[in-house]
C-alpha cells in the first residue's frame, strides 16, 4: 500500500517511545503464547485421544485392579475388535525422582490395539521370546541413553517379587518403538505381563485396566454400555469410558487449567490496554499539527482517522507476531516439566485476532480525535 | 542539598495531578503484576501449609521401603505389630501404643461444581487414631463405630463432593457405609478425607495388608532411636521418616510448580511493567523539560532532579503494589482450590496471602520502579539546559 | 480572463463563551485567473481567514465563496477534502513539513491521494523539486535543510499535483531578508512563466511589492475598492 511509507514515518515519531511500547506489547504477547500454548497442548492431547478405543476400569477407581477373567468376556461382544490390557508398574529408574510410566503387557495385543505405535516387527518377536524384555520408547531411550541390549535394573515403588521380597525389578532392552503422531508419547515403556504377574506377591490375576479397540467407533457408546452391565452387580463392577473422556476427566482433576491462565491474561491485557491507550493518546495529541496539514493537503476526515488506526494495527500485530514467534521459540523447553513440545498453530492466530482487539480499543478514540479535528484551530495551536 | 531535594521534590509530587494519564500505567501495570505473583504464591503456600497443616515434629510415619507414598505401600499384620511395639512409641493410660496401622483406598464420587467424578481419599484407621491425631474433632454426630460400615467424613470433603451430609449413604464395594461424623482437624489434607475402621475396610476390599503405621512418639528426640530399631531389624524392610518431612516431600513437586509459574509468568510481567514505566517516566521528563531546564538554570543541582523523578516513580510503583496486593487479597485469601494431591486423590487447600508475600510484591514494585525512572531521571539531569528552555 | 475567485458578502463570526466576535464583514472581492494576489493588513484584521476561506479550509457564517467555479461554501466533508486536493496548494510560514519523512516523501504526499502509480508519483516530484531549484537535495529530510530550502519543499509539495490556485500564508515569515527574497522571486517565476494564480497574505511590503495586486483589510473590511467593475 502507498500508505505504508507514511504510516510508517508517523508511527516511529518518536522512537523511544514506540520501542518501549513495542517491547511492552512482545512481552505481553509472549506470555500469551506460552501460557495459552500450555491450555491448547493439553486441550490437543484430548483431541487426538483416540474414540475407537475404549478405557475400561474398576467402576471404584482407576487404582483398583480387574480380574483377567474379563479378557475373553468382553472379546466375545460383538463389534470389538481387539482387547488389551495394561497396568501401573510405577517403576523408577537409580534415583527415586527418575519415575517412568511403564506397563506389563501382552505384547501382540496392545500393538495392535494401538496402531500408532510404530515399531519393526522382530522387535514384537524379540519380546515375545525374552521375559524380562522391554521395548522403551525413543523419547526415554534418549533421555538415559539406552540402546538395545542393554539391563536395565528399576525399582517399583508397588510391586514386590515373591522370590526375594524386593522390589527390584530387572529388564533388557530388546526394542525401541517410535509414535509419529505424537511424540510426547515416546517416553513409556512396555514389558511382559507373563513376567509381571508370575514374579509379584500380590495381585496375581488380575489387571489395571482393558483397553478396547472397536470395529466402528459408532458404537462406542453401545458396546460401553453393553461392558459395563456385562459386569454389574459382580464383586468388579466396571466404568466404562472412550479413551478420550477418560484423558479429559483425568486431566481436568489436575486443575482447572484453563481458568487460571484465563485468569492472568486476562489481568495482563487488563494492563496493556491502559499502556498502549496512553501511548496511543500521546501520540495522537502530538501528531495534531501533522494531521491538520495532511487535512489541508486534502486527506479526507475518513482517510485521517483510517491512517490512525492503521498505526495502532501494524504496531499491535508485528508486535504481537514477535511475542508469539518468541513463544513458539521457547516453548520446547517446556517439555521436561510439563511434556508438552509444540506450540498449536491456532494458539498464534488468536494471538493476532487479540492484537486486533488490541489497535482497535486502543486506536478508536484517538481515531476519532483525528477524524474530528478541525484544521483552523490545529494550525493555529 | 537536602533541602533542595525535598524542595524539588515536593514541587514535582504537586505537579503529578496533571500527569495522571500516563502515571495510571505505572500503577495499573504493577498492580497487575503484583496481583499475579501474590496469588500464585498464595497457591504455593496455602498448598504447601495444608499438606504439611498439623504434621509434627513427634509424629512418625513408617511405610514399607522403596514406597514414596501410602498408595504405594505395604506392610503385613505382624509387621504393624512390630512396629508399634518398636521402642520410642508413646503408650496411653492403658498401656497401648498410640499408634494407627491405616489402609488408604480412592473413592470416586461426583463433584458438587460440575457433577464429574472425582477421586476422594478413604482412610481406614486404627482403634487408637484417636489418641494419635489429637488435633482431630467432630463437628457433627458422631464417631462411627467398629465393624460397622460406617465413616466420618472431613469438613472440606464435604464442601466438595455431593452426597456426604451426615446419615446419607454411599453405595461402594458391595455395600452402603453411612455417614455418622463430619470432622475438622485444623485445616490439613486429612479434612478431605472419609475415614473408617481400618479393619472393615480391609475386609470390604479383601486386602489384609496394611500401607502405614503412624505413631507417636514419646518425645521428637525419639525419632532416631525408633527409626535405628525398625531399620536394623531383618524381618522388616520400611522406610521411617517424620510426619513433618514426609509432607514436605509430598508438596515439594506442585509447590515447586507454582513457584516456578509465580516468578516465571511475574518475572516476564514485570519486566512489561517496567517497559510501561520507562514510557511513563520518559514522558513525564518531557513534560517537565522546561521546568527542570529552568530550575536548573537557577541553580538546582542535578541530584535534586534526579531524586524528584526516582521519587515518583517509586511512588506510583508502590500504589500500584498496594492496589494489587490488596486485590489478590480480597479476591484469593481464604479461597479454596482442590486439585491432584500426592496419591491421586483430590486434596482442598486454602490459599494463603501471607506477610512475606506481600513484602515480595512490595520488593517488584520498587525495582520495577527504580529501573523506570532511573534512566530517564539521569536524562532530566542532564538535559542541554539552552535548548530544553526552548522547548513547548 | 475570468474571476476563479469570487467572495460575496462573506460575513464570519466565532462564539468565545458568551461573546460573538465578528471576523469578516460583508467581504466582497474578486482574484483573477493569473494574478499574484498581496492581501495586507494589521494583525486581526480577518487576513488569514479570508485565506482559509479561499484555501477551502474554513466556511463563512454567511455569503458565498467561489473558487475554481465551485461554491465551495456549500462543500463539506469528503467531498470538500477531495476538492482541496484537486485545486488548491498550500504554503504556510512555518513550512508544516513532515519531520520524519524525507524532501521526496513530503512532496509526495498530495499525489498519494491520486491514482497515479509510483512511477509517476515518483516523476512528478522530481519535477516539482527541479522547478524549485532542490533536485540534489531529495533524500534530506526537513531538519537537514535551511530555512530557505524548506519553504522550497513547502512550495513544491504546493506544486505537485499542479492546482489552480497557490495559497499562501506569510510565507516568508520566518526567513531573513536574503532568503525571503528568493522565495518571493520563486513564486514571481510561478506567476508568470508558469501562470499559477496566487494569494498570499503577508505583512511585509515589500514582500507585497513582488505581486501583480494588493489588497488591504481592516478590522474585516476591505478598504481597497473592488479590483474590477462588473464588465
Amino acid at each position: 500500500m502507498k500508505y505504508v511509507p507514511l504510516m510508517w514515518a508517523m508511527l516511529w515519531r518518536k522512537k523511544l517511545r514506540t520501542s518501549l511500547t513495542l517491547l511492552s506489547i512482545v512481552i505481553a504477547f509472549l506470555l500469551f503464547g506460552m501460557l495459552q500454548g500450555i491450555n491448547a497442548a493439553f486441550q490437543e492431547t484430548i483431541e487426538r485421544s483416540n474414540v475407537n478405543r475404549l478405557i475400561v476400569t474398576n467402576r471404584i477407581a482407576l487404582t483398583e485392579s480387574l480380574p483377567y477373567s474379563y479378557l475373553s468376556q468382553i472379546e466375545s461382544i460383538p463389534g470389538v475388535a481387539i482387547v488389551s490390557h495394561e497396568s501401573w508398574f510405577g517403576p523408577y529408574y537409580q534415583d527415586p525422582k527418575n519415575l517412568i510410566v511403564a506397563f506389563p503387557v501382552e505384547v501382540n495385543r496392545e500393538f495392535r490395539a494401538h496402531p500408532e505405535i510404530v515399531l519393526p516387527k522382530q522387535q514384537i518377536d524379540a519380546m515375545e521370546h525374552t521375559r524380562d524384555g522391554a521395548i522403551v520408547g525413543a523419547g526415554l531411550a534418549k533421555k538415559y541413553g539406552w540402546k538395545i541390549g542393554d539391563h536395565i535394573p528399576l525399582h517399583s515403588t508397588i510391586w514386590v517379587k515373591a522370590s526375594d521380597g524386593n522390589s527390584a525389578w530387572d529388564f533388557d532392552v530388546v526394542g525401541i518403538y517410535e509414535e509419529p503422531s505424537n511424540r510426547t508419547r515416546e517416553d513409556a515403556m512396555f514389558f511382559n505381563y507373563k513376567y509381571f504377574d508370575e514374579a509379584r506377591t500380590f495381585g496375581k490375576g488380575t489387571v489395571g485396566w482393558y483397553v478396547v479397540q472397536l470395529r466402528d467407533p459408532g458404537q462406542s457408546a453401545q458396546i460401553a454400555a453393553t461392558i459395563d452391565k456385562l459386569f454389574a452387580n459382580s464383586p468388579n463392577e466396571t466404568k466404562t469410558q472412550t479413551e478420550k473422556e477418560f484423558q479429559q476427566a483425568f486431566l481436568k482433576q489436575i486443575a482447572d487449567i484453563s481458568l487460571i491462565v484465563t485468569y492472568i491474561l486476562f489481568a495482563v491485557f487488563f494492563a496493556l490496554l491502559f499502556a498502549v491507550g496512553s501511548t496511543a493518546m500521546q501520540a495522537v495529541r502530538e501528531q495534531v499539527p501533522e494531521l491538520a496539514v495532511l487535512k489541508t493537503l486534502g486527506f479526507s476526515d475518513t482517510r485521517v482517522l483510517v491512517l490512525v488506526l492503521l498505526q495502532a494495527l501494524v504496531l499491535c500485530v508485528v508486535a504481537a507476531l514477535l511475542g508469539l514467534a518468541t513463544a513458539n521459540f521457547l516453548f520446547p523447553l517446556l517439555r521436561d516439566t510439563l511434556g508438552v513440545v509444540k506450540m498449536p498453530l491456532r494458539v498464534i492466530v488468536e494471538g493476532v485476532v487479540m492484537a486486533t482487539i488490541l489497535a482497535a480499543a486502543t486506536g478508536v478514540i484517538p481515531a476519532w480525535r483525528a477524524k474530528r479535528l478541525v484544521i483552523v484551530e490545529a494550525l493555529r495551536s | 542539598m537536602i533541602k533542595q531535594i525535598l524542595a524539588v521534590t515536593a514541587m514535582n509530587l504537586r505537579s503529578l495531578p496533571q500527569r495522571m494519564g500516563t502515571a495510571w500505567v505505572i500503577v495499573i501495570g504493577i498492580a497487575v503484576t503484583v496481583a499475579v505473583m501474590v496469588s500464585v504464591l498464595a497457591m504455593a503456600e496455602g498448598f504447601t501449609k495444608t499438606l504439611k497443616g498439623t504434621a509434627r515434629l513427634d509424629r512418625a510415619i513408617v511405610l514399607r521401603d522403596g514406597s514414596e507414598a501410602e498408595l504405594a505401600s505395604t506392610i503385613s499384620r505382624e509387621n504393624t505389630q512390630t512396629i508399634m511395639d518398636a521402642p520410642g512409641v508413646r503408650k496411653d493410660g492403658a498401656g497401648r501404643p498410640i499408634a494407627s496401622a491405616e489402609v488408604v483406598v480412592i473413592v470416586a464420587l461426583p463433584q458438587k461444581k460440575d457433577g464429574v467424578d472425582a477421586n476422594v481419599t478413604m482412610r481406614g484407621i486404627g482403634a487408637n487414631a484417636r489418641a494419635l491425631r489429637p488435633e482431630v474433632n467432630l463437628i457433627e454426630g458422631r464417631m462411627f463405630k467398629p465393624a460397622v460400615r460406617e465413616i466420618i467424613v472431613g469438613k472440606s470433603a464435604v464442601a466438595q463432593f455431593k452426597g456426604l451430609e451426615l446419615g446419607s449413604r454411599i453405595a461402594f464395594r458391595d455395600s452402603e457405609w453411612t455417614v455418622v461424623g463430619i470432622f475438622e482437624s485444623g485445616g490439613d489434607a486429612h479434612e478431605s478425607e472419609l475415614q473408617g475402621d481400618v479393619e472393615t475396610v480391609l475386609s470390604a476390599y479383601r486386602r489384609n495388608l496394611f500401607q502405614s503405621v503412624s505413631v507417636m512418639l514419646e518425645s521428637p528426640q525419639m525419632f532416631d532411636p525408633f527409626k535405628a530399631a525398625l531399620t536394623t531389624d531383618p524381618t522388616l524392610k520400611v522406610s521411617v521418616e517424620r510426619e513433618t518431612d514426609y509432607y514436605a516431600a509430598q508438596s515439594r513437586n506442585l509447590s515447586k510448580l507454582l513457584n516456578l509459574l509465580a516468578y516465571f509468568v511475574g518475572g516476564i510481567m514485570a519486566l512489561g511493567a517496567c517497559f510501561g514505566a520507562l514510557n511513563t517516566m520518559y514522558t513525564a521528563v518531557s513534560t517537565r523539560t522546561r521546568e527542570i531546564a529552568t530550575l536548573r538554570a537557577i541553580g538546582f543541582g542535578g541530584l535534586p532532579i534526579v531524586v524528584s523523578v526516582l521519587v515518583e516513580s517509586l511512588l506510583l510503583a508502590l500504589i500500584g503494589s498496594a492496589i494489587g496486593s490488596a486485590a489478590a487479597w480480597v479476591f484469593f485469601d481464604g479461597n479454596t482450590v482442590n486439585t491432584l494431591g500426592a496419591g491421586f486423590t483430590q486434596v482442598v487447600f486454602h490459599l494463603t496471602v501471607t506477610a512475606t508475600l506481600l513484602v515480595s510484591g512490595v520488593f517488584v514494585a520498587c525495582t520495577v520502579g527504580m529501573l523506570g525512572g532511573l534512566l530517564p531521571a539521569i536524562r532530566a539531569a542532564r538535559l542541554p539546559i539552552a535548548s530544553a528552555l526552548r522547548a513547548n | 480572463m475570468s474571476a476563479i475567485v469570487s467572495l460575496q458578502n462573506v460575513v464570519k463570526t466565532y462564539t468565545r463563551g458568551k461573546q460573538t466576535v465578528e471576523v469578516l464583514h460583508h467581504v466582497t472581492l474578486d482574484v483573477e485567473e493569473g494574478d499574484f494576489v498581496a492581501l495586507m493588513g494589521p494583525s486581526g484584521s480577518g487576513k488569514t481567514t479570508v485565506l482559509n476561506m479561499i484555501g477551502g479550509i474554513d466556511h463563512p457564517t454567511s455569503g458565498e465563496v467561489v473558487v475554481a467555479g465551485e461554491r465551495i461554501d456549500l462543500l463539506r466533508g469528503g467531498r470538500l477534502a477531495r476538492w482541496r486536493a484537486n485545486n488548491i496548494g498550500f504554503v504556510f510560514q512555518f513550512y508544516n513539513l513532515m519531520p520524519m519523512l524525507s524532501a521526496e516523501r513530503n512532496v509526495e504526499l498530495p499525489l498519494l491521494l491520486t491514482s497515479l502509480s509510483s512511477q509517476e508519483r515518483k516523476r512528478n516530484v522530481h519535477v516539482a523539486l527541479s522547478i524549485v531549484g532542490l533536485e540534489d537535495r531529495t533524500t534530506h529530510k526537513p531538519s537537514e535543510l535551511s530555512g530557505g530550502q524548506a519553504q522550497r519543499v513547502a512550495i513544491a509539495r504546493a506544486l505537485v499535483s499542479d492546482p489552480k490556485l497557490l495559497v499562501c500564508d506569510e510565507p516568508t515569515g520566518d526567513l531573513d531578508r536574503a532568503t525571503a527574497d528568493e522565495i518571493l522571486h520563486l513564486l514571481q517565476v510561478l506567476n508568470r512563466e508558469y501562470g499559477k494564480t496566487i494569494v498570499m497574505v503577508t505583512h511585509d511590503q515589500k514582500a507585497a511589492d513582488f505581486a501583480t495586486h494588493t489588497l488591504h483589510l481592516d478590522k474585516g473590511k476591505l478598504v481597497d475598492e473592488p479590483l474590477r467593475t462588473e464588465a
